[in-house]
């Protein structure tokens, strides 16, 4: 009888210890993106040139689209890569569109200036666009394919070989299955 | 210096600590020295603690940064009275100002109980022993407070500036004190079941332990609500964090057991039940300390995270698992005496109010580690927000206000009809009396009017028992009606303390009520000049004023209030730049009154224009009422708990 007992403690009891273990092994901060595979939420935006930007205007080309702030440090490590990435880029199907956001404009100006920025960038100044795709942390990177969906989303500083890959994969329109995060660790 | 005195202190105390656990032990070699070993241990334990305690206190006051801890949670900018609550500005501090408080406890009881309880002695002790040198242990390896910063800083860091506020000094000792006050009743639970002195009646005198603990998790919960709606600037009191249920789970059985003790005095019944309430109380302060420092659940309280998740979450198991095989082992000789006689009784009333209590504390445990079983069974990532909590809790708690004015006046054993149309006929015309006026002014929705229909009958059972308690006494003895209610509450203190809680509670429902249905809020970005009205309420902004404070820059907006045309003077919410910090932290203000609360929160400057400031306004009705009702919650348990007649004081 009192064996009986004890297995019910046990049975009961190991379970919920198990599951709050099992907690050590998942980041709650980390919520993963429901846009992926999705349409990309359309926008207009005023561009530094002064143009105004629709989302819907580059449908028919793949769009790398990069939410990024002139104060953070992940930021600037993946600016010129961006841009040798563009240059690469800039002749096939691809567009490159920058969104400033959480930013003074003369900062942002002087941010393109000084890493000699030539894809297009626009101004997010009261962070519509960002909120509207869930942007929490910058910079964040989403690959949209020739349809207007997303195919891919990074979180944090970019490496050649993953905008290489994602690019190619959107062009395909190859939706990956989850989003991916930079390595980038900035030093105080 | 302080960092080897800290340490070594910490070290000394765990030897302590470990041959406090044999303390039974020594009893087969020594007979009457397991009193002498508790003394030795727990006593030599708090002296040593009392060392590490001020030397950590000196280095935050002195700002001695060659201590990581001090470095990381004061500066030199840092006022002296957060210098001091750094102590418990972070992990490490909690958890030595933790041990503190039960070492102290612990010796406390022990020589409180050392005559009564001398057979229970040896094995309180091994438990007291065994939890402090838990603490101990994470204290001296593995987060310890004492661990050197080199090379020293120049300057610290500085006291989280989420942290620096006046409620720093009530919220979390006061928490502290609540969890740590569950031990008490839990040693002496195991020691009765190791013992197999399932009989003694430890778990009546223990019974003031869990009532001080209640009284602490109360102050501390309502201490934290309060800290919430003043400074995190969404207006709110509750957010169903995962820590804020980490702080509630406890008081939940805790309550239950204050209710259901009174069965087994009375009756001798519930003795697996109580012993299991005191186990899952206790359990629910490790679970709720490991929820806050693992870090598992995203919280508002993610800074008090650190790298002792899994060292908590292994003494829950054992706690659990142990305290619970011990109680599958001696469940036979825990066998209830009686039988319940009746459905309609005051036992049965109180048994219905343990199980809905019981019933909440697994649907607010349930929702709280709900994400992680999802993740762990499903992969589904998703969070469990108030409106599940709202949704099952709501028809919960009002079962147990339906409960609270039924249990007291209902007989124990068996109500006769007559018994219950005596005492419930007339609270009940109340309830329906209270609702029809109340849907009369416009409280349609059913929830709300359901909560305060159920309050007006609380109210009414407790008016009703008094005064015809009073007019008995007057009858009987003559006297006049004040010094007839006085008599009362010497005679039963518990019965009419009770009460006073009850009524507190009731308030509570009221404020809780109005403020979740009814309130208004209204945002918008001003120039200086410009007005927004929300209510009976006009503001105007009047402009911004930048001042330098210690620690940070603070920008005030100030806006005049008026109130039906009616100047009432300047409110000037906040926003506070640290230098630390990349965005800054809101200063809610807000003007109470008894009817509502005008909330008024920065929520932005605008780059553009800086003499534009964007501000969010709230009317929050009764809210001042759930802080009232709290101090008539303490009022009512330090009424109940007060020795009225010190012969009979441990009864």
């Amino acid at each position: 009888m009192a064996w009986r007992r004890l297995a019910l403690v046990f049975g009961i009891g190991a379970p919920l210890v198990a599951v709050l273990a099992f907690g050590f092994t998942r980041d709650p901060r980390e919520i993963p993106s429901p846009l992926i595979g999705r349409p990309a939420p359309p926008f207009a935006v005023r561009l530094t040139d002064g143009r105004e930007l629709s989302l819907a205007d580059l449908r028919g080309k793949v769009v790398f689209l990069n939410f990024w702030a002139s104060w953070c440090p992940p930021c600037r490590a993946e600016a010129r890569l961006l841009e040798a990435s563009w240059r690469e880029h800039r002749d096939g199907d691809v567009v490159f569109l920058g969104i400033n956001m959480q930013d003074r404009e003369p900062d942002a100006r002087e941010f393109l200036r000084e890493f000699g920025i030539t894809y297009p960038n626009g101004l997010d100044l009261n962070n519509r666009i960002a909120i509207d795709y869930g942007v929490w942390g910058i910079p964040e990177t989403f690959f949209l394919d020739r349809t207007g969906r997303i195919t891919y989303k990074h979180i944090g500083a970019l490496g050649p070989e993953i905008i290489h890959a994602k690019l190619e994969e959107a062009r395909r329109g190859i939706a990956s299955p989850r989003e991916g995060k930079g390595e980038y660790r900035s030093i105080q | 210096m302080t960092a080897t005195i800290g340490f070594w202190s910490l070290v000394l105390a765990l030897g302590l600590a470990l041959a406090g656990l044999l303390a039974p032990a020594a009893r087969r070699h020594w007979p009457g020295s397991p009193l002498t070993v508790a003394a030795v241990s727990i006593g030599g334990q708090f002296v040593l603690i009392t060392v590490a305690g001020l030397a950590l206190l000196r280095a935050l006051v002195a700002g001695d940064f060659s201590l990581r801890y001090v470095a990381f949670n004061s500066s030199l900018r840092t006022p002296l009275y957060y210098r001091l609550t750094g102590l418990w500005a972070a992990l490490e501090g909690s958890l030595l100002l933790w041990e503190w408080i039960l070492v102290a406890f612990a010796g406390l009881a022990l020589w409180q109980y050392r005559e009564r309880h001398r057979e229970l002695i040896p094995w309180v002790t091994t438990v007291f022993s065994g939890v402090s040198a838990f603490f101990l242990g994470v204290l001296a390896f593995a987060a310890s407070p004492f661990e050197r910063l080199w090379p020293v800083p120049l300057d610290g860091r500085g006291l989280n500036p989420l942290l620096e506020e006046a409620d720093m000094f009530t919220h979390p000792p006061l928490l502290y004190a609540g969890f740590v006050a569950l031990t008490v009743p839990y040693a002496f639970a195991i020691a009765a079941l190791i013992t197999g002195r399932v009989d003694d009646p430890w778990v009546t005198t223990t019974r003031r332990w869990t009532l001080s603990a209640w009284l602490f998790l109360t102050l501390g919960n309502l201490f934290g609500g309060w800290w919430s709606y003043h400074v995190l600037g969404w207006g709110g009191y509750w957010a169903w964090d995962p820590v804020e249920n980490a702080a509630f789970l406890p008081w939940l059985p805790a309550t239950a057991f204050l209710h259901s003790i009174q069965i087994q005095e009375r009756r001798g019944m519930l003795k697996v039940w109580n012993l299991s309430l005191v186990i899952v109380a206790f359990a629910l302060t490790i679970f709720g300390t490991f929820l806050t420092r693992s870090g598992v659940l995203s919280s508002v309280h993610a800074f008090s995270s650190g790298p002792v998740g899994g060292l908590f979450l292994g003494f829950l198991a054992l706690v659990l698992l142990g305290s619970f095989s011990l109680v599958a082992l001696r469940a036979d000789r825990l066998r209830s005496q009686p039988e319940l006689d009746s459905v309609v009784s005051r036992e049965s009333a109180f048994l219905l109010a343990n199980v809905v209590l019981a019933a909440a504390t697994f649907t607010v445990l349930l929702g709280t580690i709900f994400p992680l079983v999802a993740e762990a069974v499903t992969g589904v990532k998703l969070s469990v927000g108030a409106p599940y909590f709202s949704r099952v809790t709501v028809p919960l708690f009002l079962a147990m206000l339906l409960l609270m004015g039924a249990g007291p006046l209902i007989a124990w054993r068996k109500a006769s009809l007559d018994n219950l149309r005596r005492n419930f006929l007339g609270p009940a015309a109340a309830a329906l009396l209270a609702a029809g006026v109340l849907a009369g002014v416009g409280v349609r929705q059913p929830w709300p009017l359901l909560a305060l229909a159920l309050s007006a009958f609380v109210v009414a059972t407790m008016v009703l028992d008094t005064a015809r308690a009073v007019a008995a006494r007057r009858a009987i003895a003559g006297e006049r009606a004040p010094a007839a209610l006085l008599g009362l509450l010497r005679r039963n203190p518990r019965r009419y303390g009770g009460f006073v809680v009850h009524l507190g509670v009731v308030l509570v429902v009221i404020g809780i009520a109005g403020s979740m249905n009814y309130s208004q809020e209204h945002a918008a970005t001003l120039a200086a000049g410009e007005r927004l009205s929300l209510g009976r309420f006009t503001l105007r902004f009047e402009g911004l004023r930048t001042t330098e404070q210690p620690t940070h820059r603070r920008v005030e907006a100030a806006f005049r209030v008026f109130n039906d045309q009616h100047d009432t003077g300047v409110l000037a919410p906040a926003l506070k730049f640290f230098p630390t910090q990349q965005s800054p932290i809101g200063r809610a203000v807000l003007r109470m009154g008894w009817g509502e609360d005008l909330y008024v929160i920065l929520s932005g400057l605008s780059p553009v224009q800086s003499r534009q400031a964007t501000v969010k306004v709230m009317v929050r009705p009764l809210v001042s009422w759930i802080w009232v009702g709290g101090a008539v919650m303490v009022a009512g348990t330090l009424l109940a708990a007060w020795p009225w007649n010190p012969r009979r004081r441990e009864a």
